[in-house]
């Protein structure tokens, strides 16, 4: 298997601890290494990575990076939110803390290669620098000319310097208009089944045999690789079933008694797939759970369980005024809320594109008059309209049931949009009594 | 235009009366006498507010306090699982309830209590604050480090510090380096709490950018492993919330502990039942202001700040407005003040509606007494305010004994909250109720041992209560009871009526089985009483009785009750609830209202013409339809204001139009507009359209 990672340049001992760390990702990472070449050796200027998430390409980057000892910098550009800190973070990395702080406020682009010139006139590269540039597609979203020179950033510095782009989108989605320097594509594959087994059978806890360990995880897996392929979300589990697992470990004397590890293990796990997969629980509350289990089952909710809203009276009636006058058509609100309305049918209403349900369409916006017109008509009580009606329609808003579709700005005739379910205002308008399904258009 | 004066009154309640030391050494004057007792009642108030806050918070404080605990110290274990779950930013999402302007005061003890107990660093966040990520993360950095963080786009921050602050950028890499400089320092000291975490509290959680969250919970865990960092997401509506901001790779780096604190009504109960079902407090509120906050607490807000800013607003205005509030104190200072009332306040005393209707039972020679003799008086008021004292000891735990009764009956006759029957007893006699008839009637229905539990809490309760008279005396009598009745077995009504029934089994003809059926039935009505059935009514005439005596006859019944009542709800209600529409229509329509002009007084409906220019325009856009002619607006307005220049009807220039004029007619109409009355529109020339139906 060590053979995959043989190069000239390395030594061989470092070369081996790699690819303990890798497993399932030696091919990736022998062409990572030949495309790398040997230290002093120029490498090409830029390379783009793409794959699914968790397919190991930052891991396998930090992992031959960091046990070959070469100089390089990662940069998250999630947190870059400016390209000064990228900049900055490079600078820092390579020539250490004097030379970032070189850079004027507000860097530009010249500004950097001007300073990189400056620096790596002083300290040649001995060995290729790398950049790391994680979460690559957020590039897109900044200034125009960023992408392409790091792309060709060699050139621009004259240093043996090259740039690694990871991604999970791929490379046709990120070609500028202008067009640019196309660097190397290298695609990460998903890791397959019986890879998914291997590497999570790593995460073995010391107390057991890795042979048993291995097929714990492969009745695991015939769970769950059905919902999930997502290494990450896999790990976890694991991890998350670990109280019922070991509580069968203790009792079975047997280590390489499968069918009864299944047998034991499996309504566990039908159950952790519908709280734990989705961190509807976390995993530290699943285990006091599974430890609780024996005294008193099903106490624990899931975070979707809790959408119970306690309200003001009034806001509820706010809020069921603005389900209506999201959902019904203004036209129809004459039909609903006057009391001598004469005989409209729902046909006469109708036109062509109105066949297809509001509910289908979505909330639409209305104006701040409609909203207390069908409020005033709705409440049973004469409400007086004081200041605090109004206030509560702001938090309404703050609390994300109503959103404001005008912009802030705009003090005349602001306009609002409803942003609760169908259920939730059905639970709203149970506890007030009023029957809401009587006054949608939809439910004529 | 207008300026409402809605606060001036109450500070000068506060602040006109100070005491200056000259005043206390002569006689005590009312005004220093009250501003004494205001600072009293209020920091009473105040402490116990605290106290209940505290108290209320700490069983959702403590398991937070814990859970923090926790997760710092499994950072430092390494066995397995902690190791698995190291990739996870420990989260405590926080249900709060929809209250939001509450949630500042628990936030705060939260921060206080973590920065006591468990870490210096906590940085708390606000939505409003936080509009970009860069922002969000310079809050974060300046509130953990207490230092000014460098931002490239303040600009007058450069000249001062860009030498000082050069090296600290926003990023969470300069965190990192300050924190492991920091727990440097700190590990020579001591070795218990060696990394303590990092807490980072966003306040309102539905307010953020969702992205936002999304990228600074991103960078954080890309630190977890080098920075204890901890998120408390304080939650308003539900945890779904969480759900529908972050998508499921973010949300799967948080380890998300849910915490739910108490619901904002029971809140409201504790605070009820500590602040006003007492009679610690002398001060008191009649039913009205009741019905006032807390329909503005259920309808409205459910605030129990606001609440208790309500009963603070009402405290000021009583003792602002009602001069013999001086006598609403402590029991030994009450007395004393009532010796050192003036005449004046003698007079205000006999004026007073409780009062009157006293003498009238009195017999004549104690009436002219008590009209005439002013020491007499100040005898009888004594007296009286000691048995509204007495009063008060009663009532409170009679009335909790009546609700533990009747709170559990089917369909809630007197209310499921204490608060709804103190309530109906506020207002008028208890036992005129037609549901205190009812609710009697079905105690007398209960089970025996549920009624018997009910009269074992009323007995806690009645022993809690510090009344040290007769009661203490009769409710040994009432122990009597029901200690008789658990002891009586069940009585064997089975006997009487299987008997019948056997009877039944044998062969009868139709004549005989309703002779049986009828005799059976008259048996039953005649029956008497089982011991059980006999020891009940006892009890629960007893408890009537109770009720009846002196106890629980309405408050506003009670001699010298406005003394300590506070009843002027509209007042509670103007300040509490404004409508800025009304008060607008009111200083249009009234101008006197706020002005206090005597020029402006006018009979109803009428506007003076030397009213301001607005309320002249107002009055006379009333009288037009929906499209208003501007010209025909300002003739009249002209003809209007001519008239109050005095000018002659009869001379030429009367009602012309001038420049001036003019101009003035011009900004009423503006205003007019500003505050929404009218607007321009494009139907007709030279019109503008009214936006307010009706008028004269």
């Amino acid at each position: 298997m060590s053979s995959l990672l043989q190069h000239p340049g390395h030594e061989e001992e470092s070369l081996q601890r790699v690819s303990d760390q890798l497993p399932c990702r030696e091919v990736q990472a022998g062409t990572l290494l030949s495309l790398m070449g040997q230290p002093h050796q120029y490498s090409y200027p830029s390379i783009f990575i793409y794959g699914h998430r968790s397919s190991g390409k930052s891991h396998v980057l930090h992992v031959l990076l960091k046990e070959l000892e070469l100089p390089h910098a990662p940069v998250s550009c999630v947190e870059c939110v400016s390209v000064a800190l990228l900049f900055e973070q490079v600078l820092l990395s390579f020539f250490g803390a004097d030379a970032a702080s070189l850079l004027p406020r507000s860097p530009s682009l010249s500004d950097f290669v001007r300073v990189y010139r400056n620096q790596c006139s002083q300290s040649p590269a001995e060995q290729t620098r790398y950049i790391v540039m994680e979460k690559a597609e957020l590039l897109r979203d900044a200034d125009a000319n960023l992408l392409p020179a790091l792309l060709r950033l060699q050139e621009l510095v004259e240093d043996n310097v090259t740039v690694i782009l990871l991604s999970e989108i791929v490379w046709d989605k990120f070609r500028p208009n202008t067009g640019c320097f196309e660097p190397l594509l290298l695609h990460f594959p998903d890791y397959s089944k019986g890879e998914l087994q291997h590497i999570l059978s790593h995460d073995r806890h010391p107390s057991y045999s890795a042979e048993f360990y291995s097929s714990y995880i492969n009745i695991l897996l015939g769970v769950f690789y059905s919902v999930c392929r997502d290494l990450r979300e896999l790990r976890h589990l694991p991890h998350a079933m670990n109280v019922a697992f070991t509580c069968f470990c203790v009792s079975s004397v047997k280590e390489t008694d499968t069918h009864k590890l299944w047998r034991n293990m499996e309504p566990h796990l039908k159950k952790a797939m519908q709280t734990v997969y989705l961190r509807e629980v976390s995993s530290l509350q699943w285990e006091k759970m599974q430890q609780m289990e024996e005294k008193e089952s099903g106490a624990l909710r899931g975070l979707s369980a809790h959408t119970h809203v306690e309200l003001p009276y009034y806001s509820k009636f706010l809020l069921i005024a603005a389900y209506l006058a999201s959902y019904n058509p203004a036209r129809t609100d004459k039909r609903f809320f006057l009391k001598h309305h004469g005989k409209i049918r729902k046909t006469n209403f109708l036109k062509k594109n109105e066949k297809t349900s509001n509910h289908l369409l979505g909330p639409k916006p209305f104006p701040l008059d409609r909203l207390l017109a069908i409020f005033y008509s709705v409440v049973d009580s004469r409400v007086a309209p004081t200041a605090s009606i109004f206030s509560q329609i702001s938090s309404l808003v703050t609390l994300q049931l109503l959103t404001q579709v005008s912009h802030d700005d705009q003090l005349d005739a602001p306009k609002y949009k409803c942003a609760v379910s169908m259920d939730f205002i059905c639970a709203i308008s149970r506890t007030v009594n009023f029957e809401i399904v009587n006054y949608l258009y939809d439910f004529l | 235009v207008f300026v409402v004066n809605l606060w001036p009154s109450i500070f000068q309640g506060c602040f006109v009366f100070k005491p200056s030391a000259k005043k206390k050494k002569t006689a005590l004057s009312l005004g220093a006498l009250n501003f004494q007792q205001i600072n009293n009642h209020q920091q009473n108030m105040f402490c116990l507010c605290k106290a209940l806050q505290d108290e209320l918070n700490r069983n959702i404080l403590d398991s937070l306090l814990d859970f923090t605990r926790k997760c710092s110290s499994t950072r430092q274990h390494s066995d397995w699982a902690s190791q698995m779950r190291a990739s996870e930013i420990p989260t405590a999402a926080l249900v709060l309830g929809v209250n939001v302007p509450d949630h500042d005061m628990t936030f705060q003890s939260l921060s206080d209590l973590l920065q006591q107990s468990v870490t210096p660093h906590v940085a708390s966040v606000q939505a409003k604050e936080c509009g970009a990520l860069k922002h969000l993360m310079k809050r974060v950095l300046e509130r953990l480090m207490d230092t000014v963080v460098d931002d490239e786009d303040e600009e007058e921050a450069e000249q001062t510090s860009a030498q000082l602050n050069k090296s600290v950028h926003c990023s969470l890499s300069t965190l990192c380096a300050w924190y492991n400089a920091k727990t440097k320092r700190c590990s020579h000291v001591g070795d218990d709490l060696q990394s303590p975490p990092l807490v980072i509290i966003f306040k309102d959680l539905e307010a953020f950018n969702p992205r936002v969250l999304q990228d600074f919970i991103l960078i954080c865990s890309r630190y977890i492993e080098r920075l204890p960092l901890m998120f408390i997401f304080g939650i308003a509506t539900s945890p779904s919330t969480i759900q529908h901001m972050l998508p499921h790779s973010v949300s799967s780096l948080l380890c998300i502990e849910l915490f739910q604190s108490l619901s904002c009504t029971q809140h409201l109960a504790t605070v009820i039942d500590k602040l006003i079902l007492t009679p610690q407090f002398p001060f008191k509120l009649n039913g009205k202001v009741m019905q006032v906050l807390i329909s503005i607490f259920l309808y409205h807000d459910f605030s129990v700040r606001n609440f208790i800013k309500g009963i603070q607003l009402a405290l000021l205005e009583h003792f602002h407005s009602q001069p013999l509030s001086v006598l609403c104190c402590k029991k030994k200072a009450a007395l004393l003040n009532v010796m050192h009332l003036g005449p004046q306040d003698l007079e205000r005393i006999r004026q007073l509606q409780s009062f009157k209707r006293y003498v009238e039972k009195q017999d004549p020679q104690e009436q002219v007494n008590l009209f005439t003799d002013d020491t007499h008086l100040k005898e009888v008021c004594q007296k009286l305010i000691k048995n509204l004292r007495q009063y008060h000891k009663n009532y409170y735990p009679i009335l909790r004994c009546l609700h533990t009764l009747t709170s559990s009956l089917p369909r809630y006759p007197l209310g499921k909250q204490i608060r709804e029957l103190h309530l109906i007893c506020l207002d008028k006699n208890i036992w005129e109720n037609e549901d205190y008839q009812s609710a009697m009637k079905l105690l007398k229905m209960l089970a025996k041992d549920q009624l018997i539990a009910l009269l074992q809490r009323c007995e806690e309760i009645l022993q809690a209560a510090k009344s040290k008279n007769i009661k203490m005396a009769l409710f040994m009598f009432l122990n009597n009871y029901y200690l008789t009745v658990a002891a009586e077995p069940s009585p064997s009504v089975e006997d009487s009526i299987t008997s019948p029934v056997k009877n039944l089994q044998k062969k009868t003809d139709l004549f005989q089985l309703q002779k049986t059926l009828l005799e059976m039935n008259e048996s039953r009505r005649s029956k008497k009483l089982s011991p059980f059935e006999a020891l009940r009514n006892e009890a629960l005439e007893f408890i009537d009785s109770l009720v009846k005596s002196d106890i629980l006859p309405s408050c506003s019944s009670q001699t010298l009750n406005e003394v300590c009542y506070y009843t002027s709800s509209a007042t509670v209600r103007r300040h509490l609830n404004a409508t800025p529409r009304t008060s607008i229509q009111a200083a249009l329509n009234i101008p006197y209202y706020y002005l206090q002009n005597d020029r402006l007084k006018t009979e109803d409906g009428i506007v003076s013409n030397a009213a301001p220019d607005i309320c002249i325009v107002y009055k006379l856009h009333l009288e037009c339809g929906r499209l208003i002619n501007l010209y025909d607006w300002l003739e009249a307005y002209s003809t209007v204001v001519s008239a109050a220049e005095g000018n002659d009807p009869g001379s030429d220039n009367f009602g012309k139009v001038d420049d001036v004029k003019h101009a003035r007619f011009i900004r009423a109409v503006s205003e007019l507009e500003f505050l929404g009355f009218i607007k321009s529109t494009k139907q007709k020339t030279d019109h503008v359209a009214r936006l307010t139906w009706g008028g004269c």
